[in-house]
């Protein structure tokens, strides 16, 4: 903190050290027969190591192809038209394969939506755990069958040393996604991505692994992106929420403040459709009208169609990602003027 | 497993106890072989005592019982056309040059369709995609008698590179196998393509790529042992066929003197015998085949339950 020698950008005290990940006016577009559809436009943030970030959106919101960026998977048609993401200051989107091969499933390492295809149905879990440890941490395949048994015990499978030698088929899908938690946690990552790791699992087995993810993160103080639909989920596992639509950031904010008091229009839309146990709601509302076409989007602020708040501001003019006095951002031309129905 | 392989040789004998009777009455219905036997100026008389002498006269269900009677004492008869060897002996004697043939054809089949299948599946769409694709179509739509004379034209009477009739594998055997394979190339390579295609698009790839394994490790293990689930399927086809149906025309062009070439010969001159024998050894190989087939998949797919 002694700022005598240091650049004058540091003498800014919000100025800190590098962030863990920071993601720069990314952009990533899919181009397809019917036109180059949008699906990530100009989305900053960036992520401090320990902390929680969680990312909302609809289906189509762009998150999770956001999020495949993060370790170079974006598939085509789908490309990365501008912007960067920064790991620990290095770029994993421009002559990345070198630093994304010593990445991926070792630094970063990500979950996925659907365990019952995530894992490949021809080997046992065993292998399919050891192979990491011994491309990233070099193990022999006896000691990476040992580590993976560790690893299965980490997350709640009981009898670890038996279930290595079985295949994805004989195991539910709860405990697949364990496996493959397992799996992502299996050479320490120091950020975890989480891409709706609870979707396409029963209510009661959500909670379970939404727990495990919780408990893992306080125990190995790991970081965790965590993207999802369902503000719910975040709300116990997450310090910041950035909310996404239409491919835009559109709020990001602590989690207190968002479920207390949404400033983007969309933000308070998703609270009142998401069911709450802290607050008397008279019932749920769900938000009118559809996402826009992401081919051709509307000029002015994407949710202007379904916002009651709308003006021709609005309609007309995009509304840039605002940074307000109490430190969290909003993309909205009426920004904190929505009253919670 | 050895109960599912018990009971599963059980019925290949089923198969085989109607295979033999359809071939029997066949033969009993649309040849005689007393008339290779025995010189044309043959009288009548001659040729009826001959067939007396065979046992030729009688109805077919009574013939049909003495047939099954020697073959309980594996006795298929003596050949008429190789004459007075035991049937068996024959088959035995030229079935090591057509299992030569077809396992090399096969190798090669194999050798050619993976890689190539797989090259094809890295860009779908692409030049080189298109090409193998191209190459492929005609290479299993090329009847297989004209692809032989075409090697044998190239290789043998111009380059001179190998010759034709039997002899040491490399120089002989090698242009048959060749001719045996390459549809069963193209064909096969198809399947590696379009499976490696459907895998390379799973979840479970994209979920090796994110745990940072080499590219070789993603394709050439990953993908390409679930693309081996209906290749597995396939290659047993063309076994089967190589060695039930292929031979005979693949050892003719080539003059290579195996079962394929035999059986040929054998039907020509309505040789019973060898005839029965020939397809019945051949229908208990393809049955053992198949039995391999169901052992290999249980290997490749852990899923399978073999019952």
């Amino acid at each position: 903190m002694n700022s005598v020698n240091a650049a004058p950008s540091l003498a800014n005290p919000a100025e800190k050290e590098a962030p863990l990940l920071e993601v720069d006016h990314l952009e990533v577009q899919f181009f397809t027969r019917r036109g180059t559809v949008q699906a990530v436009r100009q989305v900053s943030f960036s992520i401090e190591r320990g902390e929680t970030l969680g990312v909302v959106g609809e289906s189509g919101s762009g998150k999770s192809v956001m999020a495949q960026t993060l370790l170079g998977l974006t598939e085509l048609p789908g490309r990365i038209t501008g912007g960067d993401v920064r790991w620990k200051g290095e770029s994993l989107v421009h002559d990345a394969s070198a630093t994304l091969a010593r990445v991926r499933g070792n630094e970063i390492a990500m979950i996925f939506q659907d365990p019952m295809t995530s894992l490949n149905p021809v080997f046992t879990i065993g292998t399919q755990i050891s192979e990491v440890l011994r491309r990233h941490l070099g193990h022999t395949r006896k000691q990476a069958l040992v580590r993976a048994a560790e690893l299965l015990d980490l997350v709640g499978i009981a009898n670890a040393a038996a279930r290595v030698k079985q295949y994805p088929h004989e195991l539910s899908g709860g405990m697949r996604q364990r496996v493959l938690i397992a799996m992502a946690l299996a050479c320490e990552p120091e950020l975890l991505v989480a891409d709706e790791p609870t979707t396409a699992l029963d209510v009661t087995i959500q909670a379970q692994i939404l727990d495990l993810i919780g408990d893992l993160q306080r125990e190995l103080s790991l970081t965790v992106l965590l993207i999802t639909h369902d503000l719910g989920v975040v709300a116990g596992l997450c310090n910041r929420v950035a909310v996404m639509y239409s491919g835009k950031l559109v709020e990001l904010a602590s989690a207190d403040d968002l479920y207390a008091n949404p400033a983007h229009p969309y933000s308070a839309g998703l609270l009142r459709s998401t069911p709450r146990l802290d607050v008397v709601m008279p019932r749920l509302v769900s938000i009118e009208g559809t996402p826009p076409d992401m081919i051709s989007p509307p000029p002015g602020c994407p949710f202007a169609a379904r916002c009651d708040l709308a003006v021709t501001e609005c309609l007309e003019e995009m509304p840039g990602l605002h940074t307000y006095p109490d430190g969290r951002k909003v993309a909205c031309w009426r920004a904190f003027e929505v009253g919670r129905g | 497993m050895g109960r599912y392989i018990a009971r599963r040789l059980v019925q290949g004998l089923v198969v085989i106890l109607g295979v033999s009777i359809f071939v029997f009455v066949i033969t009993r219905v649309v040849g005689d072989p007393v008339k290779f036997m025995l010189p044309l100026s043959a009288s009548a008389e001659e040729r009826d005592a001959r067939r007396e002498v065979l046992g030729l006269n009688d109805s077919i269900p009574i013939q049909f019982g003495r047939f099954a009677g020697d073959l309980a004492h594996l006795d298929l008869g003596e050949s008429t056309y190789v004459r007075g060897e035991p049937a068996l002996d024959v088959v035995f004697d030229y079935l090591p040059r057509t299992i030569q043939l077809v396992a090399l054809g096969m190798l090669l089949a194999v050798v050619g369709s993976i890689p190539l299948g797989v090259l094809a599946s890295r860009k779908p769409g692409g030049l080189v995609d298109r090409v193998l694709t191209t190459l492929s179509l005609i290479g299993l739509s090329m009847p297989q008698f004209f692809l032989g004379y075409i090697l044998l034209i190239a290789f043998t009477v111009k380059l001179q590179w190998f010759e034709s009739g039997p002899g040491p594998w490399r120089t002989h055997l090698v242009l048959p196998a060749l001719c045996m394979a390459l549809p069963a190339i193209g064909r096969l390579a198809i399947v590696v393509r379009s499976a490696m295609i459907d895998e390379l698009n799973t979840q479970y790839v994209k979920v090796a790529r994110a745990k940072g394994l080499s590219q070789r490790r993603i394709l050439g293990v990953h993908a390409l042992r679930n693309a081996g689930i209906p290749y597995v399927t396939l290659l047993g086809w063309e076994m089967i066929r190589a060695l039930a149906g292929y031979s005979v025309v693949v050892e003719s062009v080539f003059n290579w003197p195996g079962l394929g070439f035999m059986a040929k010969t054998a039907i020509q001159h309505q040789d019973f015998y060898l005839i029965q024998a020939i397809v019945l050894v051949v229908a208990v190989i393809v049955v053992l085949l198949n039995i391999s087939i169901d052992i290999a998949y249980k290997a490749l797919d852990p899923r399978v339950k073999l019952s």
